[in-house]
């Protein structure tokens, strides 16, 4: 009886004290409440990958009916905010500068060919500097071109025969890209809390030496680092818990799946997460490099090679595998899928079995070079 | 004499940073890696993505969709569902992005030259992949309607638009995310570098005996003002010689506007470290209070999303971020050869950023004194 109520009374007060000194540090509320704030806030009003109206100069080399009801179509349209003129010159330093980000070129024997027949062209002029600007400007001018002569054609009869497409975007149907990103944001958020508070706190215990005096009571290795992170887990899902909030009430994104299911997943990723940051504070024992580590190894990824804001799909092959052993890539999309679809358990299941698969290497890698460290 | 004891604390101040094995790897290795992996990542084109047909035409044009949806080279993997039920199931669990839905009537319509209906499902989760991917699809559709009986009667009259895209003319990803990085890659080491200098000094107790020293405290300020810009330098010119090397970006623009505008990017940046760092106590909260201005600077700079699409309120407040201005001028001179006027223009903010956050810092470091 006593040895086991024994080591569960110690590893109950190791978990106090832990608690106790993550709370009373000023970084803690900083990281876990503030920066996700501040995050969530930038993702659900600042990072919008929506395309406002986006402004354009046209230029109209010649002024007739035709080329005034194609004018009008620009200016009509909710994509562009259009500025006319008539020389393309007036247009071009402002598209070097930033000013605009395409010129529309409607050229001086357009009205001609068009009655001819002779497939006149319109000129679109894009900043490529800013390349998906540039796409969307591309293509937002040709479906306005073509949407205005399927209106002419309509009016001038013979109803040509096209295929008319009908969209349908599941989930999001308006297409608001805060929808995504700022589930998405919640996955950033916890890979914050988990990996960079816990790899700073737990450097800063190997530099100032109280890991080692820790070593020599009588907690073992594992009990000391589970003690270690199970405060920062439990802030995790609180911090979790108010993006969530803040989210739904705030932002106004769906929530269609079960909190069974968030809480779930986040719980999962939290192994992951935490291993890292364990695993960083271990190898590195400084708190600037396993600040920079985390930054590099976390946090950088889980923006950019998560799907989060860039397809995976896309990148070259040997990015796509690295891609793997980041566990945001598998957080982000049931996250998304939790807000704006609902529970799909098999790919819940898959994405918490892979993230639990790497967790087990983090921690065991950590753990090993703890021990190593005290032998 | 005061050059001496400047020259001292400068070196002093390198050696500090680049001594440590491990922190000279910290600030060497990740960069590179940084460049290689991201600039090939991140690439918001659509590419190599699955996605489902369900065809329930019979007909001859039915048949030719699906062949040139698989002729496609955007595409990976064609995979044809049997009911709509299969769509569903493949959508809800991601493993295609969008699926056709080709109509029973689909080449009867065509061939009658009656208007048919093509259904595509896409997943708004992923919104942006999908709305391109829609695009993709709906050019396909196009140039297949082109070609029927009734649309090629009507073909004469199509109006057509010819892109040009100035100054990057094939689009390429790199040649937009490079020049980003070169310019986030030198807040990243600025900023930590310095916010990190002074609290690490303070936490050893070593910034008490550079107070009683000799130097004066503007000379303190220059002597941790330098050194991290020595080292901005550095990663600014390896990046540069890894875009003109290894991802062939044209340089059309002149090298010394670049640089001579870097070094009062550079200073700014040192300067919010320099204020960031006089504000904390302890190292970890100079890291903190680093990363608290890096995330929000990254964000509202115009790299993730052009400025102008953000809400009205909230653009003012890109005006005091360092990045958003050097952005401007590392792209300009890169690509498009931007005018002197211009990139003065973006380097008077820059200019006056550094030279509030300094005064701050040093107003800071003296009351601290008293």
């Amino acid at each position: 009886m006593s040895a086991s109520s024994d080591r569960i009374r110690r590893f109950a007060a190791l978990v106090r004290k832990e608690s106790y000194q993550a709370v009373r540090d000023p970084s803690t509320v900083l990281i876990a409440f503030v920066l996700p704030l501040i995050l969530l806030f930038l993702f659900g009003y600042g990072v919008s990958l929506d395309t406002t109206r986006t402004r354009v100069g046209l230029v109209m080399e010649e002024t007739t009916p035709l080329t005034q009801a194609l004018a009008a179509s620009f200016q009509a349209s909710r994509y562009f905010s259009v500025t006319t003129s008539q020389d393309r010159r007036v247009f071009e330093e402002d598209l070097v500068n930033g000013r605009i980000r395409g010129i529309l070129v409607i050229p001086a024997n357009f009205t001609t060919d068009y009655a001819a027949g002779n497939r006149p062209r319109i000129q679109v002029i894009v900043d490529g500097s800013e390349p998906n600007t540039a796409n969307f400007v591309q293509n937002y001018a040709q479906g306005t071109v073509a949407n205005w002569e399927r209106q002419r054609q309509a009016l001038v009869s013979e109803g040509s025969n096209t295929i008319s497409i009908e969209q349908r975007f599941w989930f999001n149907p308006e297409l608001t890209s805060r929808y995504f990103l700022v589930p998405g944001s919640i996955a950033i958020v916890m890979t914050l809390v988990g990996t960079l508070l816990t790899s700073l706190v737990v450097a800063r215990e190997w530099e100032r030496g109280t890991m080692e005096a820790m070593m020599a009571t009588p907690v073992t290795a594992i009990e000391l680092l589970i003690g270690k992170i199970f405060p920062y887990f439990i802030l995790s899902l609180v911090s979790m818990t108010l993006c969530v909030l803040l989210a739904v009430f705030l932002f106004g994104v769906p929530f269609r799946g079960s909190v069974l299911a968030l809480y779930a997943l986040s719980a999962t990723f939290l192994v992951p997460a935490l291993g890292q940051g364990l695993l960083i504070s271990a190898a590195t024992k400084n708190q600037f490099l396993a600040s920079q580590l985390a930054l590099i190894s976390a946090f950088l990824p889980a923006f950019l090679l998560s799907g989060f804001l860039f397809e995976i799909n896309s990148m070259p092959t040997v990015i796509q595998w690295i891609t793997f052993i980041v566990p945001a890539r598998y957080l982000i999309p049931s996250l998304q899928t939790v807000f704006l679809a609902g529970d799909i358990w098999p790919m819940f299941l898959h994405s918490m079995a892979v993230m639990l698969l790497i967790g087990t290497v983090f921690f065991l890698a950590a753990a090993r070079s703890t021990r190593k460290r005290i032998g | 004499m005061w050059w001496t004891r400047l020259r001292a604390l400068i070196v002093k101040e390198l050696l500090a940073v680049l001594r440590d094995p491990k922190s000279r790897a910290i600030l060497i290795g990740p960069p590179i890696l940084q460049l290689l992996v991201f600039s090939y990542a991140a690439t918001l084109e659509v590419r190599n993505v699955d996605v489902m047909i369900l065809n329930r035409d019979s007909g001859h044009w039915g048949q030719e969709l699906v062949e040139r949806i698989e002729g496609s080279p955007t595409f990976r993997r064609i995979e044809m569902a049997a009911n709509p039920e299969q769509v569903r199931a493949a959508i809800d669990a991601q493993e295609v992005i969008a699926a056709v839905e080709i109509g029973p009537d689909f080449s009867r319509g065509i061939e009658a030259g009656t208007p048919v209906d093509l259904q595509l499902i896409l997943d708004g989760r992923r919104s942006n992949a999908s709305q391109i991917v829609s695009g993709y699809l709906t050019q396909i559709a196009g140039t297949l309607a082109a070609e029927t009986p009734a649309g090629k009667r009507g073909a004469a009259r199509t109006v057509s638009t010819i892109p040009r895209n100035w100054f990057n003319p094939n689009l390429t990803y790199q040649w937009f995310m490079v020049p980003n990085l070169i310019a986030s890659i030198a807040l990243l080491i600025g900023l930590i570098v310095t916010a990190l200098s002074i609290a690490r000094e303070r936490e050893l107790g070593t910034f008490d005996q550079l107070m009683v020293s000799p130097l004066r405290v503007h000379e303190i300020l220059i002597g941790k003002l330098l050194p991290p810009m020595m080292i901005g330098l550095f990663h600014i010119t390896a990046y540069i010689l890894a875009a003109i090397f290894i991802f062939d970006l044209p340089l059309r623009g002149s090298l010394v506007l670049l640089y001579g505008s870097a070094i009062f990017y550079l200073a700014s940046v040192v300067g919010i470290g320099l204020f960031i760092s006089a504000l904390s106590m302890t190292q970890q909260q100079a890291i903190l209070g680093a990363f608290l201005f890096m995330v929000p600077a990254m964000l509202l700079s115009g790299f993730a999303t052009p400025i102008e699409n953000m809400p009205e309120w909230l653009q003012p407040v890109t005006l005091v971020n360092p990045l958003r201005y050097f952005l401007i001028i590392v792209k300009g001179v890169f690509l498009k050869d931007i005018s002197l006027a211009e990139v003065v223009n973006q380097t008077i903010p820059l200019c006056l950023i550094a030279i509030v956050t300094l005064s701050a810092a040093a107003w800071l470091f003296r009351r601290r004194l008293e």
